[in-house]
């Protein structure tokens, strides 16, 4: 038995090494002759090596890829909750009377008009439109801002910002060994939290954060996630994890919560018909060609990188679109494989899986825009759509995104 | 992680019970922890000939795909019939109910077929692999 080199776990989920930072900079090579480099501990673990959890290298981080069986992690997240280690994820501050106007010129979107305890999905984008990386900003205080972003980006992202600030009344720091980051998701995240927090969590409104206590220690408590589901990310003291961790885990025994690991996060997310940078986010894409272009603010006030190159990119037609599959076959389209039309390809998929809520697999692709229309003209069961699985093409339908959605 | 002495083994992660001229055959706990959950085993069908060191099927996971080669030369005389509804079975009993299909050797000489490794072969691999 050999795993096909598209779908190696190792690249699941899917670290990416797109970021193209000085490391991967041809003049400077000596870094290719130096062993890498062991990757990083969180402040949990050791809290995932005691709970027996499966290991892996993510973007430089020793990372829990599953507990037991990612999906029964999955399920629980969707029927009860799950509790994540995400402090390989950077957080950057950006302070200072300019904050606010550096990051209306730093990102796609218009931090400036968020109102402090509230926060944005947005992205950060080259000169010429291409992604490099998509974040979360909140709004901590009026000269105080958080940027978060993935592992994988995190030093592009930095040094990004770092450049764009360059000549305003405003700092970058590099928090993310000051934060370690929990996430509890599901339909009974708040009830399980409401046990350790007198806040009011029925204030703290989707996209919102504010300092609170949970557990008897002091975070920031944030009502955002990556997982379709309602839920909590808490940005905690590193020395305050694995006490967070222990509470929120025994708290949340008796409702069902149990840790959950990358493999649940990424079928989650994929059901939320959420984008992952690496997949369906690259550099060689604007927010545009991933149906994102709601997060590009060309209506704010002033320059911000990017500006033109999306510009035009608003006005032109399409040239792929990212659309749902999903697939009667048991095989499962990857990340790679050829969407085919009457037998030849018109796009790649970015992401797929089994689902374990839809219960067939499911994928994210990439597909010319003429192609999406005649699929929809010609519905489902054709054959005409399908998806390249090692040399069958296997029927595929196109479906709207998300592929799941919770229950109101 | 367990590796039955009595079972010889693949360096593609395959087990192999030889009982006469009968083959039984699986896939190894190590293998089906590094997949994680096991969704879709597509086997080679009852009666086609299986050549050893050649692809004969697929694993899927919720993370992966690998190919399941054929550890012996023979005929398919049964394909697990629970694997199909209950593709967990590779995982929750990689040796036993999580067996996959059975072939009639070719060779019945009762020697052990060409290329198979020991049990305790088989777990140093896998520990040079960690």
């Amino acid at each position: 038995m050999t795993n096909s080199p598209a779908a190696d776990p190792a690249n699941s989920p899917q670290a990416t090494d797109q970021a193209t930072g000085p490391a991967t900079d041809p003049a400077t090579p000596s870094t290719a002759t130096q062993p890498p480099a062991p990757p990083r501990r969180t402040p949990l673990t050791g809290v995932h090596e005691k709970l027996g959890a499966s290991l892996t290298d993510f973007a430089g981080w020793l990372m829990p890829l599953r507990y037991g069986s990612e999906t029964a992690e999955h399920t629980a997240v969707r029927t009860a909750a799950g509790l994540f280690d995400l402090s390989h994820m950077g957080e950057f501050a950006v302070t200072g009377p300019d904050a606010a106007a550096s990051l209306d010129y730093a990102l796609t979107g218009e931090p400036s008009a968020l109102r402090p305890g509230r926060a944005r999905y947005t992205m950060i984008c080259a000169e010429n439109g291409g992604i490099l990386d998509d974040l979360i900003v909140y709004r901590l205080a009026d000269e105080e801002f958080l940027v978060v972003a993935n592992a994988a980006n995190a030093a592009v992202v930095g040094a990004a910002l770092a450049d764009r600030i360059q000549g305003r009344d405003a700092q970058v720091s590099d928090r993310t060994d000051d934060y370690a980051l929990i996430a509890i998701q599901g339909p009974r995240a708040a009830a399980i939290l409401a046990n350790l927090t007198s806040a009011d969590l029925a204030a703290v409104k989707y996209y919102a954060s504010y300092p609170a206590q949970v557990a008897g220690r002091e975070v920031l408590l944030a009502r955002t996630g990556y997982t379709g589901e309602d839920g909590f990310e808490i940005f905690a003291a590193p020395d305050d994890a694995e006490h967070l961790w222990a509470e929120l885990s025994r708290a949340g025994a008796a409702d069902g919560l149990v840790p959950a690991g990358l493999a649940a996060r990424d079928t989650l997310r994929l059901e939320a018909g959420m984008p992952l940078y690496g997949n369906e986010l690259s550099a060689d894409l604007t927010p545009f060609d991933a149906g994102l272009g709601r997060v590009v603010k060309l209506d704010k006030p002033g320059d911000f990188v990017g500006r033109r190159a999306l510009a035009e990119r608003a006005q032109a037609a399409p040239q792929r679109q990212l659309v749902g599959l999903t697939s009667q076959s048991r095989r499962v389209p990857r990340h790679g494989y050829a969407v085919l039309w009457d037998g030849q390809p018109c796009g790649v998929v970015t992401s797929g899986a089994p689902s374990p809520t839809l219960g067939v697999p499911i994928a994210m692709a990439y597909v010319r825009p003429d192609v999406t229309v005649a699929a929809s003209n010609s519905g489902p069961g054709t054959g005409r759509l399908a998806v390249d699985v090692r040399g069958t093409a296997e029927p595929a339908t196109l479906v709207e995104l998300p592929f799941y959605r919770r229950p109101a | 992680m367990t590796v039955p002495s009595e079972l010889y083994y693949t360096p593609e992660h395959e087990w192999v019970a030889l009982n006469g001229a009968t083959a039984s055959v699986g896939i190894t706990d190590h293998a089906q922890r590094a997949l994680g959950d096991v969704v879709f085993v597509s086997a080679p069908t009852t009666g086609s000939r299986v050549t050893a060191g050649e692809p004969c099927g697929e694993v899927e996971s919720t993370k992966s795909v690998s190919d399941l080669y054929s550890p012996v030369d023979g005929e398919v005389t049964e394909v697990n019939p629970e694997i199909d509804d209950d593709p967990g079975l590779v995982n929750s009993d990689p040796y036993g109910a999580g067996w996959l299909f059975r072939v009639h050797l070719d060779d019945t000489d009762g020697e052990v077929p060409p290329g198979l490794l020991s049990a305790a072969e088989y777990a140093a691999l896998t520990k040079e692999e960690e």
